[in-house]
């Protein structure tokens, strides 16, 4: 699919930009220094200002991954400047901010109403405390390790987690982490409705067929079980 | 990046400031004088990855692991609780699990879909980590990704790649390079590389060529 054909896409179906696993054809790794953290001025700030925002309760990491994702040109773009066209997007949703604003480069319009605001005094601690994402689960755990599974193979019409190479795939639980909020009601506003997560691991032909050289290699997933059926 | 706008530049006294950063600028303004945001919360946070949290607090996990096989144990079974003992916790680092490189496996972290990563033991990811080739490539063909980083391991060895596609985040306990039984945690400390935490990179030998490090 080309850029513009992706576009039309999105109209009417959600697609995902950011779902890469397993494509051929991204050339190889360049790996860099340990320290080589930014490479202009501005990606430091828009990294900040990323997680400022996130401390006023407007969105929470679902949705802004979702934001992220669903950028038309995301796979052109460097990783902070996906944080700062994310982050415009979520304030243009939300009506934090409005688009002259943004043109003007000053505050025109009343601000909306927000949670928090993070104060310099308050970061270590917050940073400290982070977001736990387990929460209480109504039901028992349906599955346990070393039971078979078969991952959904439906790509959803929202923001989920389950990567496309590993749709429709037969693969054995190894781990139960409890239960987390669920990332795909989340990021649609649908409530974080807590399920049971897992770590499902596939064997390589499982995920890239027979013809595929073997390089003595499984790849695991952490799939909330909505993701699962028994196989 | 393109160059500075040379207009712009006569107009408001800025030099060598490109289009991006001016727009970041102007979203900071713009949310300053709206009242979402504390500038001075941002150097702060800024300050705290360039300087405080970064993969020299994995190094210590590893090290201690490496030097007392009570904690060893604890990382194993619980890797948040026992983390949290030496002080390391929170964003991006809520659920951490520590899976052990052996003879027989050696492990992998990628995040296929974005960019997750256990912040508060090994700071921000690296590019690479965010970037197309690594997360496409990581999960089918991993010797190869393995050889981008010159490294190269005996077929007999399993390769494990953990995508961390939920909120737990992984860290990866190389093995302790033969040689190092007479060096203390802190020495022990400094061969333990950010690659060598992600599964993408060994340990420095001992008394083997210093590789420079500025991250805290």
């Amino acid at each position: 699919m080309n850029q513009r054909q992706s576009e039309l896409a999105s109209v009417t179906e959600y697609v995902s930009n950011a779902d890469l696993g397993g494509q051929d054809g991204h050339g190889t790794v360049h790996p860099e220094p340990e320290g080589e953290l930014f490479h202009a001025a501005w990606e430091p700030r828009i990294l900040a200002l990323t997680l400022a925002m996130g401390a006023t309760g407007l969105w929470n990491i679902d949705t802004s991954r979702a934001a992220r994702e669903t950028l038309p040109n995301y796979r052109e773009l460097s990783y902070y400047r996906i944080w700062l066209e994310g982050l415009t997007k979520l304030l243009l949703q939300t009506g934090a901010v409005q688009a002259d604003e943004i043109s003007h480069g000053r505050a025109v319009h009343a601000a909306v109403a927000t949670r928090s605001v993070l104060r310099a005094g308050q970061v270590a601690a917050v940073l400290a405390r982070g977001s736990p994402t387990t929460r209480p689960c109504g039901s028992p755990a349906r599955y346990a390790p070393g039971q078979w599974v078969r991952t959904c193979s439906a790509a959803p019409q929202h923001h989920t987690r389950l990567p496309a190479y590993t749709r429709g795939k037969r693969g054995v639980i190894e781990r139960v982490h409890g239960a987390h909020v669920f990332a795909d009601t989340n990021a649609q506003g649908l409530g974080e409705q807590p399920q049971w997560l897992y770590t499902v691991a596939f064997d390589e032909h499982e995920l890239w067929g027979e013809t595929t050289p073997r390089q003595h290699a499984t790849v695991s997933v952490d799939a909330w079980e909505p993701y699962l059926e028994p196989a | 990046m393109s160059g500075p706008n040379h207009d712009h530049e006569h107009k408001d006294g800025h030099s060598s400031l490109s289009p991006l950063e001016l727009r970041v600028r102007a979203l900071e303004t713009v949310l300053t004088q709206k009242g979402y945001i504390d500038p001075a919360a941002l150097d702060v946070l800024i300050d705290t990855y360039q300087t405080k949290i970064g993969p020299r607090n994995g190094a210590q996990v590893v090290a201690r692991a490496w030097c007392n096989a009570e904690f060893r144990r604890r990382l194993l079974e619980d890797a948040t609780a026992a983390i949290a003992s030496l002080g390391f916790s929170g964003r991006q680092g809520e659920h951490l699990v520590a899976v052990e490189n052996t003879t027989e496996q050696h492990n992998l972290v990628v995040c296929t879909l974005c960019s997750c990563y256990p912040w508060p033991i090994l700071g921000l990811p690296p590019t690479w980590y965010k970037s197309a080739p690594y997360r496409a490539r990581v999960v089918k063909d991993p010797r190869g990704v393995l050889a981008d980083f010159g490294v190269h391991l005996s077929e007999t060895v399993r390769i494990r790649v953990w995508d961390s596609t939920a909120e737990v985040r992984y860290l990866v306990l190389p093995q302790r390079p033969a040689g190092s039984e007479h060096l203390g945690e802190r020495e022990l400390a400094d061969l333990v590389t950010r690659d060598s935490m992600i599964g993408t990179g060994l340990p420095l030998k001992p008394g083997g060529a210093s590789t420079a490090r500025t991250s805290p």
